[in-house]
């Protein structure tokens, strides 16, 4: 029964808290009830399991001899210091902020170890009005099925091995030791030393198949000292595909792609050496606008009709070209 | 529904709540502070009643007050000295929320942010190298953090029942325009956060999509919804087409079928040649944009004069190109 586990835990927390000095396991056996009855081998499985399922919590239970020189038999403590959450106090408006950031993750078990961690902090005596604070808050997620298992095998510094799948290129097993994770360009990302490469790589989330499987024990592997986790995935990511185009819109018109332009000229009938043969008569504004995709930026300037042209790329030009010919009947 | 670990878990933790809270504490504040339903912190202390120092003579067990609990309502804990302090926090515990109070930095004011770093100082202390292992995990909210402020704006504006002056950039339209709203709530839905608002232009009610807001300025004034107005429940859907509606019959070729998913369509036929979807219109000069900028992946099958109108336009815009 889930109670009667839950109380032989405890009791078993407290004795070794408690205890001055390593408690040898026959000692444990004798003073907690639920052991008392146990044949030894039930008794060493339930030992090793509880001593587990405390650890699993986060509670130090450390082993040692109390006596090196005695050849002792080997027990058993928890460290008050090591166990205890030392002395903090937050003012109103320290607590408010984290009663806040508990409610920033929307990923369910992320959301569910700040709230732990907030409860925690109540119960060292924090009272936790978040009206004491308004601030805009926001919200982080990750949907990729594993994103949970990556975030904690970089903490606990554990290999693993995943299958990952680019387009256009066959699934493939791969061995990494994670040093971080990276949120950027509104994607997840897991960074570290690829083993198979024997080199630094990053791997979108997204791209992962199936289960991330542990390949080794925790703390297996060092991160390095000086390592800045989103200047290497920076410089491990492709360049995306990105340009400027050089584009016209009548004043007052082409809002969109004037939100989206990196700067408005004057108008563009001037200082065009490139294109000038191309402008169209009447009065336009010339704009700079960076793109990551083409048809997309296409797809904007068509939906101006006669208020917007494309000048450059000619690639765009074409293409913006090509569709309207298409739509308006094959005349040109 | 709950492990022997959660139990654990909670029983660290209802401890050093109750007795960081003096003599006794309300059962009921005491399950909204820790979480949980008034009937697992009873189920909890329970357990706890059975709990204690080894030897497990009478007089060392934890003292649960189970009269003042059936009678008063009140949580009491004591001879548990030796659980007076929480547990320590996790590494994991730590991180999430040290990374969640760094997403908040990036969107909080520079006297916001000054309260987030001292808050952060004293977690790092408290949670041995909590602040080294967030080091691992790095975010960049990009344009979450001015929308986040924006909304931040905007509710606020709600709460006070202030009017918002907006600008607005109205696609349909390629028009900026400025209006006085009544800010009525702010939404999220389907990945896009919006304004529900009352607006004294169209007098109506308007929805607002925040990244299509240019500026916003909360004003002194009063909201002024007309007194009948009973806000609309967007939990269906946020556009209600109008009965005055036209619409539109198209021919979806496979880079045009995204309309399908995205505007609320009325009637879907896969045929050979395409999607064919019957859409609401309620302003021509939203339709005729969004053929421009389908073209020419998406044929009119009626009106006629909407397919009329693509041909023209197209044909004008093709002649910059001459």
């Amino acid at each position: 029964m889930a109670t009667a586990k839950s109380e032989r835990l405890l009791n078993l927390l407290i004795t070794l808290l408690v205890a001055q000095s390593f408690v040898p396991k026959e000692r444990l056996r004798r003073v907690i009830e639920a052991y008392r009855d146990l044949g030894d081998a039930a008794f060493e499985k339930m030992f090793e399991r509880d001593k587990e399922e405390l650890r699993a919590l986060g509670v130090p239970v450390e082993v040692g001899t109390h006596d090196a020189f005695f050849d002792d038999e080997i027990g058993y403590r928890i460290p008050k210091d090591a166990f205890a959450l030392p002395e903090i106090v937050l003012e109103a408006d320290e607590a408010a902020v984290i009663g806040l950031a508990a409610r920033v993750w929307q990923h369910a078990g992320l959301a569910a170890r700040t709230s732990d961690a907030l409860v925690k902090l109540k119960a060292a005596g924090i009272g936790v009005d978040r009206a004491a604070l308004d601030i805009a808050q926001p919200r982080l997620d990750a949907s990729e099925p594993s994103f949970a298992d990556f975030w904690d095998a970089v903490q606990e510094r554990t290999p693993v091995r995943f299958d990952y799948r680019r387009p256009g290129a066959e699934t493939t097993e791969r061995h990494l030791q994670p040093w971080g994770v990276v949120a950027t360009r509104g994607r997840w990302y897991v960074v570290g030393h690829d083993t198979d490469r024997d080199g630094p790589r990053v791997f979108r989330l997204s791209r992962v198949q199936g289960e991330v499987r542990r390949d080794g024990p925790a703390g297996a592997f060092a991160v390095p000292a000086d390592l800045d986790v989103r200047a290497l995935t920076r410089s491990l990511l492709p360049e995306e595909p990105r340009g400027v185009a050089t584009v016209l819109v009548r004043p007052g018109a082409g809002l969109g792609l004037r939100r989206q332009a990196a700067t408005s000229a004057g108008p563009g009938s001037l200082d065009l050496p490139d294109h000038s043969a191309q402008v169209p008569a009447g009065e336009w504004d010339r704009l700079e606008v960076p793109y990551s995709s083409e048809s997309g930026l296409a797809d904007e300037l068509l939906s101006y009709g006669s208020d917007a042209v494309a000048l450059a790329p000619e690639t765009l030009r074409t293409l913006v070209v090509g569709r309207l010919r298409a739509a308006a009947g094959g005349a040109a | 529904m709950s492990t022997a670990r959660d139990q654990v878990a909670r029983m660290l933790a209802l401890v050093p709540y109750v007795r960081n809270r003096g003599e006794a504490v309300p059962l009921e504040q005491a399950a909204a502070d820790l979480g949980v339903s008034v009937a697992q912190v009873v189920a909890d202390l329970k357990v706890l009643w059975y709990c204690g120092l080894p030897g497990l003579g009478m007089g060392d067990l934890i003292d649960v007050d189970m009269d003042a609990l059936d009678g008063e309502g009140v949580v009491r804990v004591s001879n548990a000295d030796y659980l007076d302090r929480p547990l320590r926090l996790r590494s994991d515990e730590a991180t999430a929320l040290v990374v969640a109070l760094r997403a908040l930095r990036d969107t909080a004011d520079a006297a916001q942010r000054d309260v987030v770093d001292r808050a952060l100082a004293k977690l790092d202390h408290a949670t041995e190298d909590a602040g080294a292992r967030a080091a691992q995990v790095e975010i960049d909210l990009g344009e979450q953090a001015a929308s986040a402020r924006l909304r931040g704006t905007l509710e606020d504006a709600v709460r006070r029942q202030v009017q918002v002056r907006l600008d607005y950039h109205v696609p349909a339209r390629d028009a900026s325009t400025r209006r006085v709203v009544d800010p009525l709530a702010v939404v999220a839905r389907e990945g896009h956060v919006y304004l529900q608002a009352w607006c004294h232009v169209a007098d109506g009610e308007r929805v607002f999509r925040l990244d299509r807001v240019l500026a916003a300025e909360v004003l002194d004034s009063p909201v002024q919804v007309p007194e009948e107005h009973a806000p609309r429940d967007l939990a269906d859907a946020l556009f209600v087409p109008s009965p005055t509606d036209g619409v539109a019959r198209l021919l979806l070729a496979p880079p045009a079928r995204w309309v399908a998913d995205y505007f609320p369509v009325e009637e879907v036929r896969e045929r050979v040649e395409g999607l064919e979807v019957s859409l609401r219109v309620s302003d021509a000069r939203w339709l005729d944009r969004l053929l421009l900028r389908l073209s020419p992946h998406a044929q009119v099958l009626e009106p006629a004069e909407a397919a009329e109108r693509l041909r023209r336009r197209a044909a004008e815009a093709l002649a910059l190109y001459s």
